[in-house]
């Protein structure tokens, strides 16, 4: 069962140490591990990514591929700039005039920062779930629909056959289908995120970006939304900022350690959570700061 | 703590200490401060802010007190029914045209202010927010909101009255709107702020255009508040009267459409505020009554629309 069992300490660091901390389990259908990294299909290619928060530089050179059908885990202490990296994949950022980025962010063959950027069309290829659910003012149904009204001419059936594939998809129409006509904030904020996220698949994009989806979630929804989204990469590409390395070892096949900005580190999760390269992320993932 | 942990943090990466953890020093115990001080402090606290509430709510009382006494005696449906008399050898007459009138200008007044003020305060909200320009125009609004009723009426006077040569509705209007639009603006951007911004965010995530997630997701977050603010600011103007001597005067009669002398654009209007003021110094015993009863009907009206408006934004919170 366990991929990444124990392996030698480095020396330098625990040479006093008496009690090793307990590995984290990798599930075995981890790909990670096994594949060509570099034959997969890229979806979005990072580079040299800097990011300024006015005249504070929140990220510096951030390089990294994002694989296509697959979840890429983003890790790392509070305030090391994962999810300000991920914000700047659908310039989500732009809505504070203070905030900029600058390198290039490849999707589709084009640079996502360039001024030419069609940022609603961007935002329907690339959606975002954020950490507090967020439903819209409206019904449940109405929620769904938002992105699919948004971008698509549909006659009201397919509307409400994609509204119910959608929330299908998202592991919640049974418990939502009798509930369609009511306010989406009326559900559960398990309910609620797992709302979010139909609204965000309902409308079709190629990528997912996940910022901490569970962190305000109870144990049973956040499990959840974790077979959720071992469900949904087979149709799309998922980036999922995590606060929990052990969901980042649960669903993540490739995980990216940041560090104050930079990334330290970035492969499969296995190797990540079981022989990382780097000593910071040995000690970030047993625990050792952050 | 755990001992693995502990050790970590005390030895730290390549054994330098990641935070140093320093020595528990002895003190002698601190001295207590006396516990009967600080419940007479309490007291005191206590009591002078009982004063204050009892004071301010003593003479309200008193207010509504006095007018629901004398208002009452006079009201009766002549009052609702019939326009002010002007022959005062009888006891006949009412409110009615002034009562209209009073409508017909505070909506006006609203039809101006609350779309204009609206727009204002989604910008200072949404879209200008610490920009120059939208420091200025709040600044601007906070003047506005503190200037004297009766210099909005002298402005209004200059503006619209006399480039034409005479009093009008429509003046008054002009005059109540313009003391509406900054209360507007300013409520509209505060009940906008608190709107938080994972909405604003969620909404342009799913690709919409700022402008319909302002609309279409912010503003109807904030939907029951703007509307008891749009109330509220309704309700500020309904009593006003000084702008109203400069712009509207008052009149006699019943208004006659819209334009021509006794037309909401043509010439003064009766309406209450000023008709009040008119027969509570006069010097027969039934105007006064009168008067009183006009006194009645515009506190109730304004404190049940207060309190109406209070307890739907209620209900539309739970």
């Amino acid at each position: 069962m366990m991929v990444g069992t124990t392996v030698d300490e480095p020396t330098q660091i625990h040479s006093q140490a008496t009690v090793v901390p307990p590995r984290l389990e990798v599930a075995e259908d981890r790909r990670g591990a096994g594949e060509d990294f570099a034959a997969l299909p890229t979806e979005i290619a990072v580079r040299d990514l800097d990011f300024f928060y006015g005249k504070e530089q929140a990220l510096f050179t951030n390089t990294i591929d994002i694989k296509k059908n697959r979840v890429t885990a983003v890790i790392g202490p509070s305030g090391c700039g994962k999810s300000t990296h991920i914000r700047a994949y659908n310039r989500i950022f732009n809505l504070y005039r203070e905030q900029k980025a600058k390198g290039e962010i490849l999707f589709d063959g084009a640079n996502v920062l360039s001024s030419q950027t069609d940022l609603l069309d961007l935002r329907r290829r690339i959606g975002m779930i954020f950490q507090k659910p967020s439903p819209f003012p409206m019904t449940v149904f109405d929620n769904v629909a938002y992105g699919l009204r948004q971008h698509y001419r549909l006659s009201r059936s397919d509307l409400s056959h994609r509204v119910e594939d959608a929330l299908k998809r998202s592991a919640i129409w049974d418990e939502v289908k009798d509930k369609l006509h009511q306010p989406g904030n009326a559900l559960s904020g398990g309910q609620q995120q797992r709302l979010c996220i139909a609204r965000a698949i309902a409308a079709e994009p190629d990528v997912l970006l996940m910022d901490e989806p569970c962190s305000a979630i109870d144990p049973v929804g956040t499990a959840k939304i974790e077979e959720l989204i071992l469900a949904l990469k087979s149709k799309y590409t998922i980036v999922l900022v995590t606060h929990n390395m052990q969901q980042a070892a649960r669903v993540s096949d490739y995980t990216a350690f940041f560090f104050q900005g930079r990334i330290v580190e970035f492969g499969p999760t296995t190797k990540i959570f079981s022989n990382p390269a780097e000593k910071q992320t040995e000690e970030y993932i047993t625990g050792r700061f952050g | 703590m755990n001992s693995h942990r502990r050790q970590a943090i005390e030895r730290g990466a390549g054994g330098a200490p990641l935070c140093a953890v320093a020595d528990v020093r002895d003190f002698a115990p601190p001295r207590r401060r006396s516990i009967a001080r600080r419940k007479a402090t309490d007291l005191v606290v206590k009591g002078f802010s009982w004063i204050g509430a009892s004071v301010g709510i003593a003479v309200m009382a008193f207010i509504v007190w006095e007018v629901v006494v004398r208002g009452a005696a006079a009201l009766n449906v002549a009052f609702f029914t019939q326009p002010t008399p002007m022959d005062v050898t009888t006891n006949a007459g009412g409110f009615a045209n002034a009562i209209l009138g009073t409508i017909v200008i505070t909506g006006v007044a609203a039809l101006i202010a609350i779309p204009m003020g609206f727009m204002g305060g989604v910008y200072l909200a949404e879209f200008g927010r610490n920009g120059r320009i939208a420091t200025g125009v709040r600044m601007i609004a906070n003047v506005v909101m503190g200037v004297p009723s009766i210099i909005v009426g002298v402005f209004a006077f200059a503006t619209i009255v006399k480039p034409v040569h005479h009093y009008s509705g429509f003046a008054g209007s002009v005059a109540l709107a313009f003391i509406m639009l900054p209360v507007m603006a300013r409520t509209t951007e505060d009940i906008l702020n608190l709107v938080p911004n994972e909405l604003r965010e969620s909404g342009l995530a799913m690709g919409a255009p700022r402008w319909k997630v302002t609309l279409g997701v912010v503003c109807k977050a904030a939907r029951g508040g703007l509307i008891t603010g749009a109330s509220l600011a309704i309700v500020r103007v309904a009593g006003e009267t000084a702008p109203l001597l400069f712009t509207v005067l008052s009149s006699p009669y019943w208004m006659t459409g819209l334009f021509g002398p006794g037309g909401f654009f043509g010439g003064p209007v009766a309406n209450l505020t000023k008709t009040i003021y008119d027969f509570s110094s006069s010097p027969y015993p039934h105007w006064q009554e009168l008067a009183w009863a006009g006194a009645l009907v515009i506190i109730i009206a304004v404190l049940g629309m207060n309190i109406l408006v209070r307890l739907i934004f209620q209900r539309g919170k739970k």
